[in-house]
């Protein structure tokens, strides 16, 4: 694989990057007291997921235990799933080289990533991600080195920042009538279940929407 | 701190063993219309959850808070087809006013 192939993606990754790093510096500050100064580090660069570490840095930070704190981040990771199986006809190569190239799939790249036919461009996706892995770990480590100074991520309104970056990848998504439609049951079945169930469900759930898919249009 | 490492250990395989088990089943191979259909409504459907529960989940409880804002600020910067970055920035600059007015 040549560098300028991943070129575009490295390019595209890099905004979200940029994103990534703040949002990872908000977990270094909030995990520190929770697990120490090593142990946020390696959970990053190991797990790399956010939605799953800020889920189960709550369940401990909360003292919950380690089955409950690992149950909530298997279920915030489950829709990994689905966005395996979506990515997996553009792999390539052997079986063991396309789980690891699987493990590049991320939220953002995976979105970016998508050519909208249910075809996606391996490229862009390993190109992207390779950005929002350095500053992610990169930022747990600064947020662990110098959170105290930096007082609550919330007030920097960090929490703000994903659901905005999403709205951004989905507009270009709404094609026609019927990807309107999905999103907007997707939407309202994840809104419906946020009080009724553990985390995670909602965004499953609203995966799920996407079988409709099964009939043609 | 030892249940900080089982956490982190077990997670960990369990989410590599996720991520791994869609390019080991259907690598390669090409998907029926129906599947295709499904994989191409995937990315509006979980981009729309993620947004709705990016912005009004506090854990199992619907919260209505400056995330609010800011993702209407974001979505204002999108409508002014502004980039990326600064679509976010404004985001959470949108949401860091409205909380140091004294939103939650």
């Amino acid at each position: 694989m040549s560098g300028s192939r991943l070129a575009p993606g490295l390019r595209a990754g890099f905004p979200i990057a940029a994103a990534g790093l703040l949002i990872g510096l908000s977990f270094g500050v909030l995990a520190r007291p929770v697990m120490g100064p090593v142990a946020p580090i390696v959970m990053s660069a190991i797990l790399f997921a956010g939605s799953a570490q800020f889920g189960s840095l709550a369940v401990l930070a909360a003292g919950g235990g380690a089955v409950p704190a690992i149950v909530a981040g298997v279920l915030l990771n489950a829709r990994f799933l689905p966005l395996g199986i979506a990515f997996a006809p553009s792999l390539r190569g052997s079986p063991l080289r396309r789980a690891a190239e699987g493990q590049a799939v991320v939220d953002a790249s995976w979105a970016l990533a998508n050519q909208g036919d249910g075809r996606f461009d391996r490229d862009m996706l390993l190109g992207a991600t390779i950005p929002q892995y350095v500053s992610w770990v990169g930022g747990t480590a600064i947020g662990v080195a110098i959170g105290d100074a930096l007082g609550d991520p919330r007030d920097l309104g960090l929490d703000a920042l994903f659901p905005a970056f999403f709205l951004a990848l989905l507009l270009p998504e709404l094609r026609s009538r019927r990807f309107v439609t999905v999103a907007a049951a997707a939407a309202a079945l994840a809104f419906v279940l946020i009080p009724l169930t553990p985390p995670g469900i909602p965004v499953l759930a609203g995966c799920l929407v996407a079988l409709v898919g099964l009939r043609s249009a | 701190m030892t249940e900080v490492w089982i956490t982190i250990g077990v997670l960990s395989v369990v989410t590599i063993a996720i991520k791994a088990a869609g390019p080991l089943a259907v690598g390669g191979r090409e998907l029926s219309p129906p599947a295709m259909r499904v994989i191409s409504l995937l990315a509006p459907a979980v981009l729309a959850a993620l947004i709705v529960v990016g912005t009004f989940a506090d854990g199992r409880e619907l919260a209505f808070d400056a995330r609010v804002v800011g993702l209407a600020a974001g979505a204002c910067a999108i409508a002014l087809r502004a980039p990326l970055l600064v679509i976010v920035l404004v985001a959470a600059a949108s949401a860091a006013g409205a909380r140091a007015l004294g939103a939650a």
